[in-house]
């Protein structure tokens, strides 16, 4: 499955969970479904300036009723640690959907830390952690990672492995 | 540094924003804001934050986009603001109207024994919020500016910025529920009707 395919394949699983709220730090990989929820009238994209925010954020909007999600790259992952014990200690859902960075045919060393350290992370701040590393798999991960997050509240991450998502490949211009 | 003699009373002046609040929603941020909110009486649709230092106005954000056609009150303090500065971009980006944002500034860490805050040093966040796009008033000195700015808070005009300059001194704590999963679970009944 093309990128493309599999983004789309996700943008309608965040319809069909009546995800109501995407907040996100942009991440290539995350391009076009960015895009699709953007476009989508019933969703409200909010651009954070750190990752942090968007679990506030998140938490503000279940109070109100909405359903939301956070998409990030694993970098992120490292700037959310101490809010996350929000969601820990309202026992709040959260659900991320985060694409990895630092681990397959990586050429930026400086995304290698944060990308190894990503599902440790996580899971000390109990959050459950969810690789997928082929396309066949993304949709119901994603499926069954927003289901338990919104209907058994354990907070829930979705890794998109760099293998799936494609290394970012640099034209290097003299 | 402010002038002593013009500085506000923080219970008096949370006091003055959630009298006949109406159907008003109020994230409280850390410490002392908490402790202000709470003394002014308990409210279902209140929730204190005891601690996400920094998330108080991105939580606030979402409860707003959530429920459009109520009024969101942030009301926090200057470590607390300062901490989630980049949340006033975040809200200058979508610039819902029934948000607003009031910032107790006492100048100081109150909870940690008083240490200057960057606006001691002479950091302005109205300039800040106003370089977001927020609707950014100048600086509150006085309880009519209160009294106009609560009026305001329910006139979904904003997304409105309001930095109050209060006094340094410190109350017996009023100290609200910390158990996080009974206060979201008493707001969304209050708010959404739903059973925890």
């Amino acid at each position: 499955m093309a990128e493309t395919s599999w983004s789309d394949a996700l943008f309608d699983v965040l319809v069909r969970q009546d995800i109501r709220q995407v907040a996100y730090v942009p991440d290539a990989g995350h391009t076009r479904l960015i895009e699709r929820c953007t476009a989508y009238p019933a969703m409200e994209t909010s651009v954070l300036t750190t990752e942090e925010e968007g679990i506030a954020l998140l938490a503000g909007a279940w109070l109100g009723g909405d359903r939301g999600i956070l998409l990030m790259q694993s970098s992120g992952v490292g700037n959310c640690v101490n809010m996350l014990s929000l969601i820990e200690n309202c026992r709040m859902p959260f659900v991320s959907l985060i694409t990895m960075r630092g681990e397959w045919g990586e050429f930026n060393p400086w995304q290698a830390p944060m990308g190894l350290a990503t599902p440790d992370v996580l899971n000390r701040m109990n959050v459950q952690v969810h690789r997928v590393d082929a396309p066949a798999d993304v949709v119901v991960t994603l499926d069954a990672a927003i289901a338990q997050s919104y209907d058994g509240m354990l907070a829930s991450a979705v890794l998109l492995s760099q293998r799936l998502i494609g290394s970012k490949d640099f034209e290097v211009v003299d | 540094m402010t002038d002593s003699l013009s500085l506000l009373d923080r219970r008096e002046t949370v006091a003055c924003l959630l009298r006949d609040r109406g159907d008003l929603l109020v994230i409280s941020g850390l410490g002392s804001a908490t402790y202000d909110v709470a003394a002014a009486g308990d409210d279902p649709r209140n929730f204190y934050l005891w601690g996400a230092m920094g998330g108080t106005v991105a939580m606030a954000l979402g409860l707003a986009l959530a429920q459009p056609e109520r009024p969101v009150l942030a009301i926090t303090g200057d470590g607390d603001m300062l901490m989630g500065m980049g949340s006033l971009a975040t809200i200058g980006a979508k610039r819902p109207a029934n948000l607003s944002v009031v910032v107790l500034d006492n100048e100081v860490y109150g909870e940690t024994g008083g240490q200057p805050t960057a606006i001691a040093h002479g950091v302005d966040l109205v300039t800040v919020a106003r370089g977001c796009g927020l609707n950014a008033l100048d600086h509150i000195r006085d309880m009519n500016g209160v009294g106009t700015l609560a009026e305001r808070i329910h006139r979904a005009d904003g997304p409105l910025f309001a930095n109050i300059k209060i006094d340094a001194q410190e109350y017996v704590r009023v100290l609200p529920a910390r158990d996080g999963v009974w206060l979201r679970s008493r707001f969304r009944e209050a708010v959404l009707g739903l059973a925890p």
